[in-house]
């Protein structure tokens, strides 16, 4: 083999990985598609339009979250602390609710404590220059901890009545308010993303942080920046929650860090950094959140839908693993 | 103060030994039944089947990799053989064992086989098998408990019968540990480990087959996750869908206070085994020194931070991987 073949059959190998990885979001139209007719058949009640508008209650929160996060991941790094904080601005807010604050005060609290919150995380990570997993399996036991110690086994459930509007009311009467902020924001998040130079720039430090450093990349600041972010979406996830369910125990959100995290996974974004989409995520988004309403409707208990959604995260990041793995196989067996 | 932090960080397990003793101390001042022979066997028994799970962590993260599915393996198998014990009582307690231990492994070599085989990054492939085993119990289960007058006898027995002074899920933990420190230190495989994870491109290039190493582990941190699911359905006489939920953070945080690194390739049997009794102390001496147990969790998150912090420094000074472990030089065909 001369060097010209060698070149010609990486540079193949090259624009087919290229063009399977840009159809992973066709991939995950396709699945969506596949999940909606199922569902549909499954069940003369999930082609409702009024329903499937309402079952956007269900993931909405958690949805939200997943955007920032697949800014971290992107980065290389993640924040398995998000349901913690969760809680811990539930709880503030619970806080602030029983002193008789009113809503706008509320809602401050609640991005206030996500973004110190995050801002902990971030600094703690890049000044001790580990791992953030570890770091955040730290704070999610430290954050939850101070909610659960502020709450103990009571729950917080006095809150003004014009604050139940963010969890609970639509816009001109179809369209939920969260779910309109989930929107906004995940077209405010991949146009950043994908046309900003800030996002340019997390795509720089996933792909290679050294060479983002030495380009001219403030890489800590970057990092602090996206852990804030992730905090503060985090809090505002919990004014939404709150305000919805209008009350907050001790056990608030908790388990949310593996389904945010899945979510971006499922949505193509690589664990280890440097690539990803957010419309990748969104689809996966509806993906899980309409595949769960499905199952749901005909009785399918919540953890065998989990399972389901497990063996989907399985499935969708092994089959691109092994044809890759085939790829590289029958390339060295020629 | 820096010496003092390099002291630390170079004698790891003789100064979390110290610290161990000194808490100890402090709690024993405060609540002296705390260190009741009594209360201390209780103690251990219940740090036990922390002490078991971190060393199947241990040879994971030591591969660079994670395992997040141990606590849903241990409650596959309890409730397995908690339904086997209702259905067949005069089983013995050794096939409950063995059962555990081989239903362990064939779930970890899934987990293996997703890794190893498949080139699933750990954390994924651990978080989706997470939740399809605990979705497995539920269809096992239909998600009914199986509560103590359901169990046999000699089922519930066994964790804490006597054995020469200790009872026998201590023995276990003692046996366990011993085996992973020979493991660890004398043989081939158990050195691969070490190998895989402190620097891959050297492993490939010494003959150590990485993908060996790794499913190696995954299959071992499921068997003692398997073995600990018969100890702890067991030892508390209940099986549920829920059971272990959630301990599958305070697992990897003992490693790290044990002095594991993430990164892979550090850690050891001696480190892991006082990080685990490290936190159970903390977990479980804190209604005796009258502190709000609900405090409890965020004293282990600081605990954890404090230890990530102290550990920061020798995970910092190995040099930082640029290319990843697929950029290794291969031998090439020469034209």
């Amino acid at each position: 083999m001369n060097k010209q073949d060698t070149r010609n059959t990486n540079s193949a190998r090259v624009t087919s990985l290229r063009r399977w990885l840009a159809s992973w979001e066709a991939a995950l139209i396709l699945l969506l598609a596949a999940v909606i007719v199922l569902n549909s058949l499954l069940s003369p009640y999930f082609l409702d339009w009024l329903n499937l508008i309402d079952s956007t209650f269900s993931f909405s929160e958690q949805a939200l979250i997943a955007l920032p996060m697949a800014y971290l991941i992107i980065a290389r790094e993640i924040d398995v602390s998000v349901a913690s904080i969760v809680a811990l601005s539930a709880v503030m807010m619970g806080l602030a609710g029983e002193a008789g604050f009113g809503s706008w005060a509320i809602i401050c609290t609640g991005l206030l404590t996500g973004l110190l919150a995050g801002l902990l995380n971030g600094v703690i990570v890049t000044a001790l220059g580990v791992h953030s997993i570890v770091v955040t399996i730290g704070t999610l036991s430290l954050y939850r901890g101070i909610a659960v110690a502020i709450v103990r086994d009571k729950a917080l459930t006095t809150f003004p009545r014009d604050f139940f509007v963010w969890g609970r009311n639509y816009i001109g009467g179809v369209l939920p308010v969260e779910f309109a902020i989930f929107l906004i924001a995940t077209i405010i998040f991949g146009v950043t993303l994908h046309r900003t130079v800030f996002g340019q720039r997390i795509f720089a430090i996933g792909a290679n942080p050294e060479a983002a450093e030495y380009s001219g990349v403030r890489t800590k600041r970057y990092r602090i920046g996206l852990f804030v972010l992730t905090g503060l979406i985090s809090g505002l996830a919990a004014i939404l929650l709150v305000s919805r369910l209008g009350s907050v125990r001790l056990n608030i959100a908790t388990g949310w860090e593996l389904q945010v995290i899945t979510m971006v996974v499922l949505g193509g974004v690589s664990i280890a950094g440097g690539a990803g989409t957010i419309l990748g995520v969104t689809l996966a988004v509806f993906l899980i959140g309409w595949f769960t309403f499905g199952l749901s409707l005909i009785n399918v208990p919540g953890i065998v839908v989990n399972l389901f959604v497990g063996l989907m995260l399985i499935g969708a990041i092994a089959i691109p693993s092994v044809a890759r793995a085939l790829m590289r196989f029958f390339a060295r067996s020629r | 103060m820096s010496a003092a932090v390099r002291w630390i960080s170079g004698q790891r397990e003789s100064a979390l030994g110290v610290v161990i003793i000194l808490l100890l101390i402090v709690i024993g001042l405060r609540a002296p039944n705390y260190l009741a022979p009594a209360n201390l066997l209780n103690v251990l028994i219940n740090a036990s089947f922390l002490m078991l799970l971190v060393l199947g962590q241990l040879i994971v993260l030591l591969t660079r990799g994670i395992d997040l599915s141990p606590a849903s393996v241990l409650a596959f198998t309890g409730m397995f053989l908690a339904k086997l014990s209702h259905a067949v009582p005069e089983t013995s307690a050794l096939v409950y064992i063995l059962l555990g231990l081989l239903m362990g492994t064939v779930l970890g070599a899934l987990n293996g086989t997703l890794v190893a085989g498949a080139g699933i990054p750990p954390i994924i492939a651990t978080l989706g098998t997470m939740t399809v085993y605990r979705g497995l119990i539920f269809l096992l289960s239909g998600g009914a408990w199986i509560s103590e007058h359901e169990m046999s006898v000699p089922f519930k027995s066994f964790p804490t019968g006597v054995r020469v002074v200790l009872p026998n899920i201590v023995w276990v933990t003692i046996i366990c540990a011993f085996a992973a420190w020979l493991f660890l230190r004398y043989t081939r495989a158990g050195r691969a480990l070490y190998a895989v994870g402190g620097n891959p491109a050297a492993a490939r290039l010494a003959g150590v087959s990485i993908k060996r190493a790794e499913f190696l582990a995954y299959c071992i941190s499921g068997a003692i996750a398997g073995l600990c699911g018969y100890l702890w359905t067991a030892r508390f006489a209940i099986a549920y869908t829920q059971a272990a939920e959630g301990r599958e953070f305070a697992i990897i945080a003992a490693c790290v206070i044990g002095g594991v690194t993430i990164t892979g390739g550090k850690g050891t049997v001696a480190g892991v085994i006082l990080g685990a009794l490290f936190l159970s102390i903390i977990e479980s001496s804190l209604p005796f020194v009258r502190v709000n147990p609900f405090l409890q969790m965020a004293i282990s998150g600081f605990v954890i931070l404090i230890a990530v912090a102290v550990n920061s420094r020798s995970e910092r000074s190995t040099g930082r991987q640029i290319l990843p472990p697929e950029a290794a030089p291969e031998p090439r065909e020469t034209s």
